[in-house]
């Protein structure tokens, strides 16, 4: 009787073996690589709105300051979307006709609600609060891009815990003078390091302590 | 009094022998630990009971697997696309000054039996997330009782009554309006000799006006009040004292000697936190301040109040008259000749009556509402002959709008309702089907009644029997008013639109009198515009702010003492078994019922949670269950065994008519041949957390005896019951001294370091030197929280459970949970008992995350989910827990809490308004426990470091006080101090220095944040010697 596996068929079980630990490993490697995509955090996707309010218009051309809209910033942990009558101080005369601004309208007239969509998300774990960044020099634009440039506003950062400690570590890589919080245009000068530590200890910044859990999770 | 085994070295013994004269007696927890059963052992030596981990249950194991299998399947799905989108939904108008999740705080009014006290409510985004008290309130002077605090819950009840009903059919609110003007148009022509109205007790001055309108209109028509626990006997019984109606007004501060006869003015009730507050105050002892007051406390049920005396004397509530006026008659206050008394007994009486004539003018004597009208009567006369008047008692024009016998108006209503009096009935509130007396069967009267209208938050027992049912606003939904126990009003203002259409009382009156065109609001304020000074807008403006009319209390009132006062001395006649009724100190008297919180709530004294149960003394459960004890006095171990296993034996209760079959819960410090039942139990229609939860007690009450009686026939039922208490949970070995140290005031006085003694040095003879730690040695150069506990000020009230509870959003777990020892509360309160089991001194510890500096909990985690912060605080990390529990295995305080399956409920809709939103939702699998706030301490940071950096200050600077934790927040005697070790001059630095101040189990070098200032009482030194 002919042998079925002949001594050629362990090269075959060896293949099979290694080939299948190698697919397991690759697997794991693929979706860990897959959960920390740009991809799968939706980085650099411009996410359409109800109203395609413009930010490239309205702070790169016209000017407007962040917090004409986002009055919390300074205030609070939140910095919110504006209201149906921040929109309608100036378009109540400019654009009154425009049917893109439907909804704006229709909002101020009836008091329902516009369901903007959330660009960036964080997990309901992290407590990110908006007002201690922007009174302690850290400017608009170090987390959330060049809005100004964006017709519609997409997330600049991956937003990763990693991300987030590599300023919590060494704030001075990042910390720029109060009064240029606001400044899209803002660029980092080549000396930062020695600014920045200057900064920190100007703004009294513990920076060991920006690395404890409950400063953002609790 | 431990009787343990003696495994452990006779050195150790011989030192405890020694010290338990300098440190208090040992403490026990429980008949369990007594008899060193099983089951105890394991609760001392593990964590979690054994099995606790497991899924034993066969059904809940399959649907177990089943969903894990879903929820496999879905996280297959799910990976293959972005994270769900979320949308934003900003005002369409914001209103002026509003800055986003920053929450604001409105005074508002909660009211407990008709009787108000001020809150202030958290809103954010306007959504109701916290209840606070309000410090400028004299009813709350910034804390709360447990029912305010859980109010929040039951605001968000998604079981709450959503529609009006029709005789249990859908309806609406325009139908219920025509057929009312119906009725009432055919009540017009009789002058309304067909109406009755029902209410609770009412202090509202809105609706009194209301009510006065509704009379003028319909002068035939008649108003009747009735609650379970009301105020009766004190009304009558000032009657009796001085032919005219007055409320009483204690004021503590000065009082050198209180004596309580079965009067717990420690529980919620009108005066609650004002009177627990001064009392307290007055027992604060410290290095400059070796004086404290002195309590007595002759009562029939251990209560919060028992808990704090010097000295207690268990005695059945009918003999509490006799006590009394043989007291008296020690104070030359009338005759009790006749009345027979234990030499104990006797001796105490000469002893409380030389304590009281010492202090002539600086005491109290109070009697409970529970004692009926002629012991107040004479009560009123004793104060009088010690001079209180005027001084530490004063006497106001009653608070309440019509104060009314409320047993005399239901049996009344009843009677009418019989006779066929009544066509049109309106009940406000309430729920008379449920506790009215049992003995006049008003659940098959109101059947008969043609038109009955039930205004109530829930679809409950009367509701379903009325003809119509009204769904009713909450009060944090509504607009209204209430005064308070010294007469203050104040506004209740709402924080959110009705739910679910609710309506309030002023609207079914407006309704009534034709004045449908008035909104909530106006009817309210129209009231308030006829009453108040102009300009009307400032005054009612300044009321809303600062959350009560100013100078609204009633004024002191002079009276004359009747002859008729002191009364008759009758010998008690007494047989068989008392029974004695009380509201419940977790659901009260059943309007609770539905609240998770509440229900969970482990009761002050006998830590039962989720049931009631017929609590009496170990010798009178050896009697009625007629164990086989060879001698009671002189218990073996055995016996303690056979008695721990007595709890949940079910007894037959046969009393004046009603039947009730009820489980048996051995209480030590009950008096003997005497049986207290809680009231509110046995829904059967509450909601999905009240139904058929303990044993309905209404139906042994009846009109002539509602509060007690005896005459009880007891027999054993042969069954039993699993009764659920938390007593024996998260239990520290038995190192007495190193856990709860008490001490008296004479020893205090004379040397006040002396409980400064730790065991351990004696033991180990390391005194002196720092105990080596490997541990690295952290500097706390910013802020080092911590908190001190004042043992002396804390009664185990419970308030602090539950604004734990509400703050932190901690889930509740059920009865079957709880059972298996996984309740979540982040702050628990162990209670301890001293001496023997007839009548032990009952000491009470608040315990949570001590956040020692060398904690054992961080060093065991092996993902570092647990860590140390700069500020000394432990830090919970639940994103990084995976649930090895390693960290709770390791705690020595036991206070860790593990999601063991998902106790939070994330599904419902209103619940998820309720959430705090500053802390996070825990999932199933995480280890959590107290942060002491640190969302709040995070808010106070980052707002002095704001306005720091704004003002270019080198330094941040938290105040003192500007931190306060909910907890403390809402302590009534404010026995928790949080506050800053790091700044010599905080409050919490200053008690730690104190010398009574020690920490639980410091042997193990762990060196907690939180202390405690020792227990010390004040006793009679005449009765010291016993």
């Amino acid at each position: 009787m002919v042998q079925i596996f002949r001594p050629s068929a362990n090269l075959l079980s060896r293949l099979s073996i290694f080939g299948t630990i190698l697919v397991l490993v690759e697997l794991i490697l693929i979706t860990g690589v897959f959960f920390r995509s740009d991809y799968w955090r939706q980085v650099n996707i411009a996410i359409e709105q109800p109203v395609p309010y413009s930010h490239a218009l309205h702070i790169g051309e016209l000017g407007l300051d962040c917090r004409y809209c986002h009055t919390g910033v300074a205030q609070s942990s939140y910095a919110n979307i504006p209201d149906a009558e921040t929109c309608m101080a100036c378009h109540s005369m400019i654009q009154v006709n425009n049917p893109d601004l439907a909804p704006i309208f229709d909002s101020y007239e009836t008091g329902a609600t516009i369901e903007w969509v959330k660009v960036h998300d964080l997990p309901d774990f992290v407590y990110f609060n908006h007002s201690i960044h922007v009174n302690k020099g850290i400017g608009c634009s170090e987390c959330h891009g060049q809005i100004d440039e964006m017709e519609v506003v997409w997330q600049e950062q991956a937003l990763y815990m990693g991300w987030c400690l590599d300023c919590h570590r060494a704030p001075e890589k990042y910390i720029r003078p109060r009064e240029d919080v606001y400044d899209m245009d803002y660029v980092h000068p080549a000396n930062q390091i020695t600014v920045g530590r200057s900064l920190v200890q100007e703004y009294n910044v513990n920076v060991d302590q920006l690395t404890d859990c409950f400063i953002c999770h609790r | 009094m431990t009787t343990n085994s003696n495994n452990t070295s006779l050195d150790l013994n011989a030192i405890r022998a020694r010290l338990s004269g300098s440190q208090g007696q040992q403490l026990w927890r429980s008949l369990d630990e007594l008899a060193d059963t099983d089951e105890f052992r394991e609760l001392v030596e593990r964590e979690f009971p054994q099995g606790a981990a497991e899924m034993t249950d066969p059904v809940s194991r399959r649907t177990f697997l089943k969903l894990m299998g879903a929820s496999l399947a879905l996280a297959g799905i799910s990976g293959c696309t972005y994270q769900p989108r979320q949308y934003i939904a900003p005002y369409a108008n914001a209103p002026a000054g509003w800055v986003p999740n920053v929450p604001v705080f409105y005074a508002s009014t909660f009211v407990l039996n008709g009787y108000g006290s001020g809150v202030l409510v958290k809103s954010l985004e306007s959504r109701p997330i916290k209840i606070e008290g309000n410090a400028a309130h004299p009813a709350s002077l910034g804390a709360t009782d447990v029912f305010a605090q859980a109010s929040l819950l039951t605001m968000y009840d998604p079981d709450r009554s959503q529609l009006v009903l029709k005789n249990g059919q859908a309806s609406t609110w325009e139908d219920f309006t025509a057929e009312l003007q119906n009725a009432l148009s055919v009540q017009e022509t009789s002058q309304g000799a067909g109406l009755r109205i029902l209410t609770e007790t009412v202090t509202s001055p809105t609706m009194a006006d209301q009510l006065n309108q509704l009379l003028t209109t319909y002068p035939r028509a008649k108003w009747y009040q009735y609650e379970p626990v009301n105020r009766t006997n004190s009304h009558k019984g000032a009657q009796l004292a001085f032919g005219e109606d007055v409320d009483t007004l204690y004021d503590f501060s000065q009082t050198k000697v209180v004596v309580s006869l079965d009067a717990d003015f420690m529980s919620p009730g009108p005066g609650y936190v004002p009177y627990s507050r001064a009392f307290t105050n007055g027992r604060k002892v410290s290095e400059e301040h070796r004086e404290m007051n002195r309590l007595y406390v002759v009562e029939s049920t251990p209560s919060t109040t028992g808990a704090t005396a010097d000295h207690r004397i268990p005695l059945q509530a009918h003999k509490i008259d006799s006590f009394a006026r043989t007291l008296a008659q020690r104070l030359g206050v009338g005759s009790a000749a006749g009345a027979e008394f234990t030499e104990h007994e006797e001796k105490m009486l000469d002893v409380i009556a030389r304590d009281l004539e010492e202090h002539r003018g600086a005491n109290v004597v109070l009697v409970g509402e529970h004692q009926p009208p002629e012991l107040h009567a004479l009560v009123h006369a004793i104060n009088d002959a010690l001079g209180n008047v005027g001084s530490t008692v004063n006497y106001i024009e009653p608070v309440e709008v019509r104060p009314a016998d409320h047993y005399v108006d239901i049996a009344d209503l009843t009677s009418e309702i019989n006779a066929g009096l009544v066509e049109m009935l309106v009940i406000i509130g309430g729920n008379p089907v449920f506790n009215a007396p049992a003995d006049l069967r008003f659940d098959e009267q109101l059947e008969s009644v043609n038109f009955s209208v039930h205004l109530s938050l829930y679809v409950d027992e009367t509701s379903s029997l009325a003809t119509w049912h009204i769904p009713a606003a909450h009060f944090l939904e509504s607009w209204s008013d209430a005064r308070a126990f010294d007469g203050t009003a104040s506004l209740v203002q709402p924080l959110i639109e009705p739910l679910y259409a609710g309506k309030t009382v002023h609207e079914i009156f407006a309704e009534m009198l034709g004045q449908s065109d008035q909104s909530n609001y106006e009817i309210v304020q129209t009231y308030w515009q006829s009453q108040l000074d102009a300009p009307f807008e400032e005054a009612w403006h300044n009321a809303l702010s600062l959350g009560l009319f100013d100078g609204t209390a009633s004024p002191v009132k002079t009276v004359t003492l009747q002859g008729s006062a002191v009364g008759e001395f009758v010998a008690s006649e007494s047989e068989g078994i008392e029974v004695v009724f009380r509201p419940d100190p977790s659901i009260w008297d059943g309007s609770f019922a539905n609240n998770g919180w509440l229900q969970e709530l482990p009761k002050p004294q006998t830590k039962l949670t989720w049931d009631n149960a017929a609590l009496m003394s170990p010798h009178t459960a050896i009697g009625v269950l007629g164990l086989n004890i060879a001698d009671p006095n002189n218990p073996t171990i055995n016996d303690y065994e056979g008695l721990a296993l007595s709890n949940g034996q079910m007894i037959d209760l046969d009393y004046r008519g009603g039947k009730l079959r009820i489980p048996v819960w051995i209480t030590p410090g009950m008096p003997e041949d005497s049986i207290t039942l809680y009231l509110g139990y046995g829904r059967s229609k509450a909601g999905r957390v009240g139904d058929g939860v303990g044993f309905n007690t209404y139906a042994l009450r009846t009109s002539d005896a509602p509060w007690f009686g005896s005459g009880a026939e007891v027999t054993n039922a042969g069954e039993r019951y699993s009764l659920v208490s938390t007593q024996d949970h998260w239990i520290l070995e038995d190192r007495d001294a190193s856990i709860y140290r008490v001490g008296n005031l004479k020893e205090f006085a004379h040397d006040p370091e002396y409980l400064k003694h730790e065991i351990h040095h004696e033991e180990f003879g390391d005194a002196e030197h720092e105990q080596f730690s490997l541990h690295p040695n952290a500097v706390y150069k910013y802020n080092a929280w911590g908190v001190v506990i004042n043992l002396n000020a804390c009664n185990g009230c419970n308030v602090c459970v539950i604004a734990c509870q509400a703050e932190n959003n901690i889930p509740v777990v059920g009865k079957a949970q709880v059972a298996v020892g996984r309740e979540m509360h982040w702050l628990r309160i162990d209670r301890y008992y001293s001496g023997d089991f007839d009548n032990p001194a009952t000491y009470l510890q608040p315990m949570a995350c001590y956040q020692c500096e060398q904690a054992p909990c961080e060093v065991v985690c092996p993902v570092a989910a647990t860590n140390h912060d700069r500020e000394g605080i432990n830090n919970m990390v639940y994103n990084r827990c995976v649930g090895t529990k390693y960290c709770s295995n390791n705690c020595p305080y036991k206070v860790r809490r593990f999601n063991f399956i998902q106790y939070t409920d994330i599904e419902s809709p209103s619940l998820k308004l309720m959430y705090n939103p500053d802390v996070t939702v825990r999932n199933r699998g995480v280890m959590e426990k107290c942060t002491y706030c640190v969302q709040r301490i995070s808010a106070a940071r980052i707002e002095a470091k704001e306005r720091a950096v704004q003002q270019g200050d080198p330094e941040y600077i938290i105040e003192d006080g500007a931190i306060v934790m909910a907890c403390e927040a809402a302590c009534p005697t404010e026995a928790i101090t949080f506050g800053d070790l790091n700044n010599p001059e905080s409050r919490v630095s200053k008690l730690r220095a104190e010398p009574i101040n020690y920490g639980v189990l410091t042997e193990l070098n762990t060196k907690p944040r939180t202390t405690y200032l020792a227990r010390i009482n004040n006793p009679n030194a005449e009765l010291e010697t016993e």
